[in-house]
């Protein structure tokens, strides 16, 4: 397939960081008091890093990534941090300054190809519509830039494929030019919600393989959201663990699988069936995530951890450095009692 | 979270598979079985269109065996008629041609099948509580005499699946999806099946809960002598789950082994390639360029060898002739052209 590198536009530094997220909290008002999906959440994208964010579900993973892109649902608002894309502060943005953000300065692919695409009109039309949106150019240009994208993405026949309707293409090739829709404007983080889970393995692969190319190429920080540890681990840079609507480890993807330091991370990769030896028993947490509403007091992870100590219940550790990692565990800031 | 699922699970010895004393005869046999399933537009738009009436063969010509006490797999990608082999099993639809035979239980007469459902969600009631769903099969079968005592088999089937006895009062939205998912296996358990059809029991939960209920069904096998038909795409539950596996592609089977084999020695370009493309956590191999080509439509199947458009090693005789599953040297069978016959 012909490959050819997306022009990046110009930045100031590239020491920027393409997402910088800081103590961000996120409220949901209820009528019966306020739920924190997200609790004093921090974390940082570089230019052409991919950042895994991994959990169960109900962790918060999404609400982070549309926190971030500012698609909040109502009743949902940001009730304290900061997010910066690119150096430049989006959360106090107003929803006309974030609309000329949004696309294109953060990009967004989605679980479903086929909701995120509009089934009435061409895929040409619809990456059209998005180039010129985001860019001065003319039909013609847009047009050109339409096919540059397609092939970037890896669409074979992209002259024929503009003028198709999404129902004809497969899963995979749907991705595909979500992603292409995403990069059209050039964005320098693009926040990636679970793309290869309604996928089959095999293209699963491919697509993975395709986001690493992208990021490789244009330099574009990608946060990748996603429950799978296995794509987390083909993929990604670095990872957040998220529990509970905190980030209770993150470091660099091989330091956290191979050598977790929070007991949380530890049961969740112990949990997973290896596809090299067997073993009788799967080791498994007991329980399940708390709720929202019901979340317990001090670490949120202490009535199925199997190292809890008194302190555990009573004072929500902070996310220290441990090594190459940080985690949010009293076990390694001087015990639990 | 109030509600808190504490299971301890025994150790477990675990049952060698196929011993002499369980393989008297197999717990299932499918001969041939195939589905055809008529998708044609609308009666009128056939007439006005002039369209021929279309029809797709989900299933085609599968057989295997099912030894009892083991766990049998069926792996594949989406649309390759895993899902149609359960429901054909559990008699959810009926076979195009080819027959599928049970063997005897232990009363002599045909051994009883039940089936877990994918979603926990939606597989249950939501207008039912917990002890109804249960009992409806023992109270729908005769099971048990009295009232006290289908009450009393609720009890057990809720603690033998690791929930509470008090849990039978509740409705399923109190309930977390693992725990779900064990209400719909002791429904299942209710009319004490030796045979469980799982259509991927766990693929809609969490890691951590997805152990815990890999581990029940285990221990379950163990205590009560299951015979399991496990049906999923993901072959790290797989290999952790069976003993036999069967990969199907648009619909056949291509290649069936004894689980170490399939997984230290596969034998068909599909297995390979499958095993190749499985996100591994202990060794990523994100460098590998990944191989391109996505499953063709059941629709319109490839001529020969289904896989041939995406094979790497295809030759000419792949796209013409569609080969047979055969004998391997090894332990298991394969239908591909290059793999040399026993």
């Amino acid at each position: 397939m012909m490959v050819q590198p997306i022009p990046v536009p110009e930045q100031e530094s590239d020491t920027t960081p393409a997402l910088d997220v800081q103590g961000l909290s996120v409220e949901f008002p209820t009528r019966r008091g306020v739920l924190t999906a997200i609790d004093e959440v921090s974390m940082q994208i570089a230019p052409g890093e991919i950042l895994g964010v991994v959990g169960e579900s109900g962790a918060g993973k999404s609400i982070t990534g549309l926190a971030v892109l500012g698609l909040l649902e109502h009743p949902g608002r940001i009730a304290k941090g900061a997010i910066h894309v690119g150096g430049r502060r989006v959360d106090t943005l107003t929803e006309a300054e974030l609309t000329k953000v949004r696309g294109r300065e953060m990009g967004a692919i989605f679980q479903d190809p086929l909701t995120a695409l509009n089934p009435l009109f061409t895929v040409g039309k619809q990456l059209v519509e998005t180039i010129r949106l985001h860019n001065d150019m003319t039909r013609p240009q847009a047009n050109e830039r339409a096919l540059e994208l397609l092939r970037s993405v890896g669409i074979p026949a992209p002259e024929e494929r503009l003028r198709q309707y999404p129902h004809q293409f497969s899963g995979g090739m749907r991705q595909r030019v979500v992603i292409a829709l995403a990069l059209a404007a050039g964005p320098r983080l693009i926040i990636a919600d679970e793309p290869t889970t309604a996928l089959d393995v095999s293209i699963q692969a491919q697509i993975t393989a395709l986001l690493r190319k992208l990021c490789d190429e244009t330099g574009v920080g990608i946060m990748l959201v996603t429950h799978d540890m296995g794509v987390i681990a083909e993929t990604a840079d670095r990872v957040c663990v998220m529990y509970s609507g905190r980030v209770v480890e993150s470091g660099p993807v091989n330091d956290v699988i191979h050598n977790p330091q929070h007991p949380y991370t530890k049961g969740l990769m112990a949990a997973i069936p290896s596809l090299h030896d067997r073993v009788e028993v799967l080791s498994q947490i007991d329980g399940s995530m708390p709720r929202l509403n019901a979340r317990p007091s001090g670490c949120a992870f202490h009535p199925r951890c199997p190292q809890a100590g008194p302190k555990c219940s009573v004072e929500n550790p902070a996310l220290k450095v441990v090594d190459t990692t940080s985690a949010a565990c009293w076990l390694q800031q001087g015990g639990t009692r | 979270m109030t509600v808190s699922t504490a299971t301890p699970e025994p150790t477990a010895t675990p049952l060698p598979a196929g011993s002499p004393a369980l393989s008297v005869s197999p717990a299932l046999s499918v001969n041939h079985v195939s589905k055809v399933f008529d998708v044609s537009a609308p009666w009128l738009n056939r007439v006005i269109e002039r369209r021929p009436k279309l029809f797709v063969e989900a299933v085609s010509d599968i057989s295997f065996t099912v030894e009892k006490g083991t766990c049998f797999s069926i792996v594949g990608e989406s649309g390759c008629g895993k899902s149609t082999v359960a429901r054909l099993v559990t008699g959810l639809y009926a076979t195009s041609s080819g027959d599928i035979s049970f063997g005897t239980g232990e009363t002599g007469r045909p051994i009883k099948v039940q089936m877990i459902f994918q979603d926990p969600h939606s597989s249950l009631n939501p207008r039912w509580r917990v002890g109804d769903i249960i009992a409806e099969p023992i109270r729908e079968m005769k099971l048990r005499d009295s009232e006290k005592e289908t009450l009393d088999r609720v009890r057990e089937l809720l603690e033998t699946v690791g929930l509470g006895a008090d849990d039978a009062l509740k409705y399923p939205h109190e309930f977390s999806g693992g725990q779900r998912q064990r209400i719909s296996i002791a429904r299942a358990l209710a009319s004490e099946p030796e045979l469980l059809v799982c259509d991927e029991p766990t693929s809609a939960l969490d890691v951590s809960v997805q152990a815990q209920i890999l581990n029940l069904m285990r221990r379950l096998q163990d205590e009560l002598g299951l015979t399991y038909l496990f049906i999923s795409h993901d072959l790290s539950v797989v290999r952790h789950m069976s003993t036999h596996i069967a990969v199907m592609y648009l619909g056949r089977i291509v290649e069936q082994a004894p689980v170490e084999a399939l997984f230290t020695n596969p034998q068909h370009p599909y297995s390979k390639l499958l095993l190749a493309t499985i996100p591994d956590i202990e060794n990523p191999k994100r460098r590998v360029e990944a191989q391109a080509g996505e499953p063709p439509s059941p629709l319109n199947p490839p001529s020969g060898c289904a896989f041939h458009p995406r094979c790497p090693v295809a030759v000419a005789q792949c796209s013409a002739v569609a080969p047979d599953l055969f004998q391997t040297a090894s332990s298991g069978m394969v239908a591909c052209h290059l793999v040399e016959r026993a």
